[in-house]
């Protein structure tokens, strides 16, 4: 009698059916007890309620039409006299009012081209070691901005001159830090190409800051930060308001100029991103320099951004517009024209300043006092010591906050319809509706505003999540 | 800053600020334009169309005084103003002039400060009901629910109303014309309210409009006209007469195309002080001879003016109603050009 003695190992049996696969799944996550069950049934029930209404109002949808009430008339009569349906026609007959205001139509190559070279500028700040990602934001727009400038009917020369600053920019991208030049090039290049003029006026413009930059470089060994950039500064107004007008006028008016176009043509979403941007580009340095402000130990400069941020965060953001648009027109002499545009960025800005120092203060309050005590044991003066050591430890503990900021800031272009200016979501929509034919467009134009916003603030979000990303050092 | 400095630079605004509203008709022809106050975006009244071109009842009223100061109904630049920044954007300077479908009260007569020199448009407050509701007038809407829109003389109105009748009724607050079209045809509300004009305009962009009546009650006053600043009486009277002139206009069957021929043919002594070819009735203005007669024939008289942007001939189909000459009936009556 031999002993049994098994000489191969049984293949393991399968977990049962309701452990693994679909069934396992839906069981462990979506039906694991009573509460879970019904919670689950409702919210498929909410969620069928919803896309039952929702979907075939989309399916519905009617892209070429005279007029709402021909929408209305085309639904019911393929689909059937109840069915409801999306009148998309009012986005095919006014995408370009709510994506440009009433900007020329001749002339929307300027603003198409002005948010491609954006882009690439932002490339370098963005991506400053990186090159490829720098590659992949690069080549997209590159390509999707000569198309829709071929599209609009952008001159031959300017479609040259793009695709040399492409390739330029496309060649340069493995090390993105050498396009800082076009990034700081920029600002001055988009106020030239949106609001139009001769090319003197930004070039003059840029003078004064080739002066601060050069007094500060000269005297800074000498006098110190601070009082160096003092004197640039006063220097560079007087560049501004002394010099630059005599230069201005005794240049021809018509060299290399753009058909100049009016700020109250402005609108839409090209609106939303001239004050968007230039709002974030010009609050992160000043909210940096008031949250050290504030840290600071010199009486008057910690007063000073103390009374700032607490008297910009205590006052509503629209009470601020209402005195941008309004109020400083009782204190300005009737002759001084000054755009409303230009006043509502000065303060949101401002705003959004107050609130991106405080983001920063909380930075700076989570680094361990180690730190500054071994920039001061290493020699460095201030101004070294929070470039090397302090601010870019506190920025990287900022980001979410800083970005979260950002989006709202965003966002809250929509705000200034209060004071009259077009913006994408009121403010063209009223103009829009006011159309008899539009009238009684809904929630199209909000749809479409809305995806719009989404994409914008969701690739925000993810450029934060990228970030924090890269510059994880730590071992959690 | 000391505060001698700051007190110093206060005053001086307030100077320059006093000086610049004791001339604003100087102010305009110096500047080369007159900026006028207008609606962010009202059916008829005014919006820009898709050109961005402005058009509407109102808005012609502003190229009209353009037309008369300049002699070119394009010189004027149109100020988009919404219900809240209005009136002070106007007290501000901001804009020399305010067309926008604002009513004449008396809180904004004298506390406010403003002058509103004409009425351009008799409006009230009515409203419009589904036809199978079975309702005939206002009165009989006790209990029921009403679109309203929020912040408005109208949402006071229709308290009033009801109070007045001792009859019930629901709000149902809205933010704009939009909303309310669209909760009033979901079924949200039994009647919507607001003004006459409003309602027509709403009642035109349905898919139905046989199936809702706009109840006969007026329930409200409500004299929209355009406005300048208290204290500002030789820009105002350029505006008031500019608007007469387009009343009279109408009154002597003076159009846009007839305007030339009636000028070298007419042997009636107002209408040649009217077109400016008698006497000197520009200059008293301080305008030119032809002032009147380049607002006429800027967009046509005011007869002309209703037709094209709000009358029967346009979708909002309106009747001329209180806002027919005086001698057909209605309101509108213009003072002798003498």
């Amino acid at each position: 009698m031999t002993a049994y003695v098994r000489k191969q190992m049984l293949e393991p049996s399968p977990p049962p059916a309701s452990q693994q696969g679909v069934i396992g799944w839906m069981r462990e996550n979506l039906f694991s007890g009573w509460v879970n069950s019904i919670l689950t049934l409702a919210a498929i029930y909410v969620l069928y309620e919803f896309l039952s209404l929702g979907l075939p109002w989309l399916w519905h949808g009617v892209w070429v039409a005279d007029s709402h009430l021909q929408c209305l008339e085309i639904i019911a009569e393929r689909f059937g006299p109840d069915a409801s349906g999306a009148c998309w026609a009012v986005i095919r007959e006014r995408w370009g009012q709510y994506l440009f205001g009433f900007y020329p139509t001749e002339e929307w190559w300027r603003p198409i081209l002005c948010f491609g070279l954006m882009l690439v500028a932002l490339v370098a700040p963005l991506f400053a070691d990186d090159s490829k990602n720098a590659q992949w934001i690069i080549a997209p727009t590159s390509a999707l901005t000569l198309v829709l400038l071929g599209g609009a009917g952008a001159p031959l020369l300017v479609m040259g001159i793009a695709v040399a600053v492409f390739v330029l920019a496309a060649w340069a991208s493995d090390r993105p830090v050498k396009l800082l030049v076009l990034t700081g090039v920029y600002p001055f290049v988009a106020v030239w190409l949106l609001w139009g003029g001769p090319l003197s006026g930004p070039v003059l413009a840029v003078g004064g800051f080739v002066i601060l930059w050069a007094v500060v470089k000269l005297f800074s060994g000498r006098l110190g930060v601070p009082l160096s950039a003092g004197i640039g500064i006063v220097a560079a107004f007087l560049w501004w308001t002394v010099i630059e007008p005599r230069l201005t006028a005794s240049l021809p008016h018509d060299l290399l100029a753009l058909a100049p176009v009016e700020s109250e043509n402005f609108g839409g979403f090209l609106l939303a991103f001239i004050i968007g941007v230039s709002s974030i580009g010009m609050a992160l340095p000043l909210g940096i320099l008031l949250a050290l402000g504030r840290r600071s130990d010199l009486f008057i400069v910690n007063k000073l951004s103390v009374g700032f941020i607490e008297f910009v965060r205590g006052v509503p953001l629209i009470t601020m517009l209402f005195t941008a648009s309004l109020l400083l027109q009782y204190f300005l002499p009737p002759q001084v024209q000054f755009e409303t545009i230009l006043r509502v960025i000065i303060l949101v800005t401002f705003f959004s300043a107050a609130y991106i120092a405080e983001v920063i203060r909380g930075g700076l309050a989570g680094l361990p006092k180690g730190q500054q005590e071994a920039a001061d044991a290493l020699g460095l003066d201030y101004w070294q010591a929070q470039r090397l050591i302090i601010l870019p430890q506190a920025l990287k503990i900022s980001i979410p906050g800083i970005v979260n900021v950002f989006i709202g800031l965003f966002k809250d272009t929509t705000l200034v319809s209060f004071v009259s200016l077009m913006d994408p979501l009121r403010g063209v929509t009223a103009i829009v509706r006011a159309d008899i034919d539009w009238k009684a467009a809904y929630w199209e134009p909000y749809l479409f505003v809305a995806a719009i916003f989404f994409v914008a603030c969701f690739g925000m979000s993810r450029y934060a999540l990228y970030l924090e990303a890269r510059l994880k050092t730590d071992h959690r | 800053m000391n505060k001698t400095l700051f007190l110093g630079t206060l005053t001086a605004a307030a100077l320059s600020a006093g000086l610049a509203s004791a001339g604003t008709l100087d102010d305009i022809k110096a500047r080369g334009e007159v900026n006028c106050g207008s609606n962010t975006g009202l059916t008829g009244f005014g919006a820009p169309d898709d050109k961005g071109e402005w058009h509407g009842f109102d808005v012609d009223l502003c190229k009209a005084v353009a037309a008369a100061v300049f002699g070119d109904q394009t010189k004027v630049k149109f100020v988009p103003l919404t219900g809240e920044t209005r009136f002070t954007a106007l007290a501000s300077g901001e804009v020399d002039l305010l067309v926008r479908n604002s009513t004449w009260t008396y809180s904004r007569d004298t506390d406010l400060k403003f002058d509103f020199v004409a009425v351009n448009y008799y409006d009230g407050q009515g409203f419009m009901v589904k036809k199978d509701l079975g309702v005939s007038s206002a009165k009989e809407l006790d209990g029921a629910t009403v679109c309203i829109q929020t912040g408005t003389t109208t949402e006071l109105n229709l308290a009033d109303f009801f109070k007045a009748n001792n009859i019930t009724y629901t709000p149902v607050n809205v933010a704009d014309d939009g909303e309310a079209l669209r909760q009033f045809t979901a079924g949200a509300c039994d009647a919507y309210t607001t003004d006459a004009s409003g309602l027509a305009s709403t009642r035109a962009t349905l898919p139905d409009p046989d199936n809702y009546i706009i109840l006969p009650e007026i329930i409200s006053k409500e004299p929209l006209g355009p406005v300048v600043r208290h204290g500002d009486n030789a820009w105002g009277d350029v505006v008031r007469w500019t608007y007469f002139a387009l009343l009279t206009a109408e009154e002597k069957g003076i159009t846009k195309a007839n305007i030339e021929e009636v000028a070298t043919s007419t042997q009636d002594p107002e209408i040649k002080r009217l077109l400016g070819l008698e006497g000197d009735m520009g200059k008293m203005l301080g305008l030119d001879a032809g002032f009147a007669k380049a607002a006429i024939a800027a967009n046509g008289n005011y007869g002309e003016i209703f037709e094209a942007n709000i009358g029967m001939s346009t979708p909002i189909k309106l009747a001329r109603g209180l806002n027919a000459l005086w001698t057909q009936g209605g309101l509108q009556y213009a003072p002798p050009f003498r």
